[in-house]
């Protein structure tokens, strides 16, 4: 990611140090994580010292600060989901990507995060990749899923 | 302006109106103990060690004497028994994080706190943000924060900033009411000095 757009999303935000967590999601969102130069870019121009966003960067999951796969991958290991056998999609997530819960692969293709309910406990167990959810996921299917994304991104 | 009456420990006691029941109590000679308190610095009320019963419109609850403010009319007890039950379980909670911190301990005595009563989980730090706040609010350097959250949470020095401003400053560290800052700085700065280079290593120019 390029100081220019980084300055472009600042920008748009009139660089309030008010807008600091919006900024960040931006950032996030585009880049899929936050890099140091990012940060320090954010920490200058917005004027909101680098503990500060050290801070928040750390308190919200949402924010990364470690590179992330191009495909976000959750799994519900809440009660219901777990119940329902979360854990056998967990083992084919892991068996397809190759990587567990917290961890992205060396190719960047997916990162794997496992949730505590993702309150649609009847659909369970509940997987959501991308942003899409996939309720009453069978192996076959999980594996199916997850299998679609790394084709459409080669 | 005139001065809100309020009771501690059934005095009456006289305060200006924006001073908390622990100021107020301070300033009639009532000891209320404190860990994440500082004259410098925006109340925070981390601990809770400062726990007071505070009757106000017509209802009796625990609040933190170093954030709450002086009403008039307010009746403050600073020593129930409940107060004191509480107290003490914070210590041992706390003990739990920073077994070896003297003013915990000492508290722990007056207290009757068992400083074994729950496993050691030693953090070394009682997350008082003492030191985050000094940096932040007197010093205005902002070298130290806290990261991450919940039992997860923990202070760091921002290595970057630490290796300027830190080595001619440190007056945070008397304030920590444990060690573990020192111990985080100390860390820090050997992180930071790279490791002496050997003059000459040879080992591939002799392989040729
Ligand atoms: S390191 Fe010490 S001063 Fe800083 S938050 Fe922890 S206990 Fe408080
Ligand atoms: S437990 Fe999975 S959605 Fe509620
Ligand atoms: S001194 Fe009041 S909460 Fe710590």
């Amino acid at each position: 990611m390029d100081i220019g757009t980084i300055d472009q999303i600042i920008d748009n935000h009139q660089s309030e140090a008010g807008s600091l967590i919006q900024v960040l999601l931006e950032i996030q969102s585009q880049n899929n994580w936050l890099p140091k130069e990012a940060l320090t870019r954010v920490s200058e121009r917005l004027k909101v010292p680098m503990s500060r966003i050290r801070h928040i960067t750390t308190f919200y999951k949402t924010f990364s600060l470690v590179p992330k796969g191009r495909h976000e991958v959750h799994v519900c290991m809440g009660t219901a989901c777990h119940v329902r056998g979360a854990e056998r999609v967990l083992d084919t997530v892991r068996e397809v990507t190759g990587v567990g819960p917290g961890e992205t692969d060396p190719e960047l293709n997916f990162s794997v995060e496992t949730v505590n309910c993702l309150g649609c406990c009847a659909l369970g167990p509940v997987m959501v990749v991308d942003g899409e959810y996939h309720g009453n996921v069978e192996t076959a299917e999980t594996a199916e899923v997850l299998k679609k994304c790394t084709c459409s991104s080669e | 302006m005139s001065d809100i009456i309020l009771q501690i420990d059934g005095k009456e006691v006289a305060a200006k109106p924006g001073m908390t029941v622990f100021e107020a109590a301070q300033s009639a000679g009532i000891a209320i103990p404190t860990l994440c308190h500082h004259e410098k610095l925006a109340p925070y009320g981390a601990c809770r060690i400062c726990t007071v019963e505070a009757d106000a419109g017509g209802r009796t609850s625990f609040v933190a004497a170093c954030l709450y403010p002086a009403e008039k009319g307010l009746v403050v007890r600073t020593r129930t028994e409940q107060v004191n039950r509480m107290r003490k379980v914070l210590l041992e909670q706390m003990l739990s994080h920073a077994p070896d911190s003297e003013d915990l301990l000492e508290l722990a005595g007056e207290y009757g706190a068992d400083p074994h009563r729950f496993e050691k989980e030693p953090s070394f730090c009682i997350l008082c943000g003492l030191c985050v706040r000094y940096c932040a609010e007197v010093k205005q350097k902002h070298a130290v924060s806290f990261f991450d959250r919940g039992a997860k949470r923990e202070i760091n020095f921002i290595p970057e900033i630490a290796v300027k401003e830190c080595w001619d400053c440190k007056e945070c560290f008397p304030l920590c009411p444990t060690s573990a800052l020192q111990a985080a700085y100390v860390l820090t700065e050997s992180l930071l000095t790279p490791p002496e280079e050997p003059s000459s290593c040879g080992g591939c120019s002799s392989r040729g």
